[in-house]
């Protein structure tokens, strides 16, 4: 099976669905006729045409607004926001209109856009370009939200998101995009073609939405990750001996409580981690699930290694970014607790 | 020049606050008929003076006047009036039906009315408009029925949204209107979009874009003048300039621009001013800049000159900021009133008609009220489920949401 980089996964889904439906159009800034600052939509233009893929100015509102616009005509808009970080003009949209409008108007208005945003940290990309928003998504009813970790993932979810009749965020960890990251930035980074999980087969398939997988499996404790974070527990559990079992949410909303529950009934111990922000973040809301899921079956409380409550800083990326060591320490912890 | 020193902060006020005598010699009205109609493919930069003067077709003695004249029948102009005399009294009735405790909420059209009416005649079936909350005059003149309009705002157990929805926040993809929004400006870069769409799908079905004067103010204003100057995207972009945005008065929102047609000068984008309660000029306007979109000349920016006679909304008091009477002084008139003189001059109409006209238009609406309120009202008689809270969300109920609606017992 081809093995592929996240972006050229990424590529992929939409070079797949552009030719399964001319319904699906890719816009966005920098997004056409140079295929993206990240390189996800090369080529695309050139394939599918103008009219297909396309350059958008430089307006965050104007590109989500629009999209909702040819949502409501009939077509399947999969749009790009630069970075995370800049989404905040478009929140607007995203918020009170792609996400009501099917409510509101009783179905007889729908909005099947999916909105692509590089996210998270850990690449020295200071306060706006390494942002984690996704707890600013999941708050809001009618949105779904959608964070891959790794090549073949991000394939088949991203179809699911453009074939899937709601309004989908698509948080692409750019630290992900050209291989797994473990937090450890000072060794060499192996490229997604010496991983398994960048093995991503040709044509069409999907990863379904809302239903997580389990990455490792394990008997002492319970760790719920996503994106980048699901590499950084991975590496925590082997250099602890910890036997933690880690889970990929894949899907933040909606979320595969069952499988959560079900490994946190077994292991008895759980611990969330995240690069966003600690307070409000979506860990308080996993946190108190497992709670209230799971109260009779814990045996210590439910742990949290978050980002601090701090703007992502440039210096200090590496006391910022929560790498193997912090997550270890959190195992060991819970598991003394 | 003022002196050299301290600066000093400028904040516009309106001529006029309550207690003081209405003035609107400020207003440059001209003559009925004295502005030209360039050709549809007209290039944008030879027509920058119409976004600083005023279209006009109806003059002082009710005649048609002009190159804007005749785009209409003698019967569409007796539907028209027909059209803005049924809106008047259904916001009269609905109005009504908020004091007597039946709904929650209303805005009334009082003196607006033709832009809506007129501008509705001028789109082809499969066209889409993104109204704000005070058009309803596309859905009358579309045929909409006001039974479920109402249903609508009594929330009762026929409302077409199940009770999710203000009133007055009407949906109707079946009438070109799309569902609104309580976030202004929004839906005017929405529009936008959705006249791309139809362009991507080599459609000829165009978009209209709806925002008040003082939306205008908003980002999505200028997002989607950007948007659609940037694609030349087939949409009409509708500028309803009613001198009022609750209690702020349009120098707030304008600043020191000539007029909000100018704002459209900058895009590239062709700008026309109309008088917005004459009939006659909004529906040539109108269909001169849907015609350009048809033939896939692009946008135009159309500012239509008007003034909200009533409240802002039935939660508003409009003398705590204006004088009473200033809707009298306006000098563009009543729309109804110009409308019917216009008829009544060519010997189509007589007070007498207009008189027996009102009273049957009145029977149909307290006819479909009655019928509304058979399905209940706001506080009594049927309601939409509760079940209906949870429904709708996302196209299938995932599972939070489903443990959420057992919780509640539904």
């Amino acid at each position: 099976m081809p093995r592929r980089t996240m972006i050229e996964a990424i590529r992929d889904a939409m070079d797949v669905s552009m030719g399964r439906d001319d319904k699906v159009v890719v816009f966005g800034e920098d997004v056409g006729f140079f295929g993206g600052v990240f390189r996800c939509t090369q080529g695309l233009q050139a394939k599918y045409g103008k009219s297909r893929c396309f350059d958008a100015p430089i307006n965050e509102s104007g590109i989500v607004g629009s999209a909702i616009g040819m949502a409501a005509y009939g077509l399947k808009p999969c749009v790009e926001i630069q970075f995370a970080d800049y989404m905040y003009p478009a929140y607007d949209q995203l918020t009170q209109e792609a996400s009501r409008l099917r409510y509101r108007s009783n179905g007889d208005f729908t909005c099947p856009i999916v909105v692509r945003m590089p996210t998270g940290g850990g690449i020295f990309g200071g306060q706006t370009h390494s942002q984690s928003p996704e707890a600013l998504f999941t708050h809001v009813s009618g949105l779904k939200t959608v964070v891959p970790s790794n090549p073949h993932d991000a394939k088949g979810l991203l179809i699911a998101a453009i074939e899937d009749p709601d309004p989908v965020i698509f948080l692409e960890p750019k630290r992900l995009y050209n291989g797994p990251f473990d937090g450890h930035h000072d060794r060499p980074v192996t490229p997604w073609s010496k991983h398994e999980l960048g093995e991503v087969a040709d044509g069409h398939y999907t990863v379904p939405l809302g239903k997580a997988a389990i990455r490792r499996t394990g008997s002492a404790v319970t760790v719920l990750a996503y994106g980048t974070m699901v590499y950084v527990a991975q590496a925590a559990a082997e250099e602890t001996g910890i036997d933690a079992e880690i889970i990929d949410l894949r899907t933040l909303l909606p979320l595969d409580l069952d499988t959560i529950v079900a490994s946190v009934k077994k292991t008895g111990r759980c611990v969330v981690v995240h690069e966003a922000t600690l307070t409000s973040g979506f860990g308080a809301e996993l946190s108190a699930l497992v709670q209230e899921n799971c109260f009779y079956h814990l045996e210590a409380p439910v742990a949290r290694v978050a980002g601090w409550d701090t703007p992502y800083p440039h210096a200090q990326e590496w006391d910022y970014f929560p790498g193997p060591a912090r997550v270890g320490r959190a195992l060991i912890e819970t598991m003394q607790a | 020049m003022a002196d050299a020193g301290l600066l000093r902060f400028h904040v516009p006020e309106p001529e006029v606050r309550p207690g003081g005598t209405p003035d609107f010699s400020n207003v440059t009205i001209p003559e009925a008929g004295s502005v030209p109609r360039p050709e549809i493919d007209v290039d944008p930069r030879t027509i920058r003076d119409l976004a600083f003067s005023i279209i006009r077709v109806l003059n002082r003695d009710g005649q048609a006047v002009g190159p804007w004249a005749g785009s209409l029948s003698d019967d569409e102009l007796l539907v028209g009036l027909r059209h803005m005399m049924t809106l008047r009294s259904f916001d009269t009735r609905m109005q009504m039906a908020q004091r007597q405790g039946k709904t929650s909420f209303y805005m009334q059209h009082l003196g607006e009315e033709a832009v809506s009416c007129a501008f509705r005649k001028a789109l082809m079936p499969g066209d889409m408009n993104f109204p704000t909350y005070r058009q309803a005059g596309l859905l009358i003149a579309d045929g909409y029925p006001m039974v479920t309009m109402m249903n609508q705002i009594y929330s009762n157990e026929a409302d077409p949204l199940k009770g999710r929805q203000l009133p007055i926040m009407y949906s109707s993809k079946e009438h070109g209107f799309f569902s609104i929004s309580g976030n202004l400006a929004t839906q005017y870069i929405q529009a936008v979009g959705w006249a791309m769409a139809s362009a991507i799908s080599n459609d000829s079905k165009i978009a209209a874009a709806w925002i008040g004067d003082g939306s205008t103010a908003e980002s999505d204003f200028h997002s989607a003048l950007v948007f659609a100057s940037t694609y030349k995207a087939p949409v009409v972009l509708n500028v309803v300039n009613n001198q009022w945005a609750i209690s702020t008065f349009q120098g707030i929102a304008r600043g020191g621009s000539g007029t909000f047609a100018a704002r459209g000068l900058g895009f590239g984008i062709p700008a026309l001013r109309v008088d917005g309660n004459d009939y006659l000029a909004v529906h040539a306007v109108a269909k001169w800049a849907a015609e350009r979109a048809r033939k896939n000349l692009g946008p135009t920016l159309i500012e239509y000159v008007t003034y909200r006679a009533g409240a802002h909304s039935s939660s508003d008091d409009p003398s705590a900021y204006r004088p009473k009477t200033e809707s009298d002084a306006w000098p563009l008139g009543d729309p109804v009133v110009r409308l019917k003189n216009h008829l009544i001059a060519r010997g189509l109409w007589s007070d007498e008609r207009h008189v027996q006209a009102e009273a049957e238009i009145l029977d149909t609406v307290l006819a479909a009220q009655k019928e509304a309120e058979a399905n209940g009202t706001l506080h009594a008689g049927g309601k939409p489920s509760t079940r209906e809270m949870f429904e709708g969300v996302f196209a299938e109920m995932p599972p939070h949401l489903r443990r959420q609606r057992q919780q509640a017992g539904v």
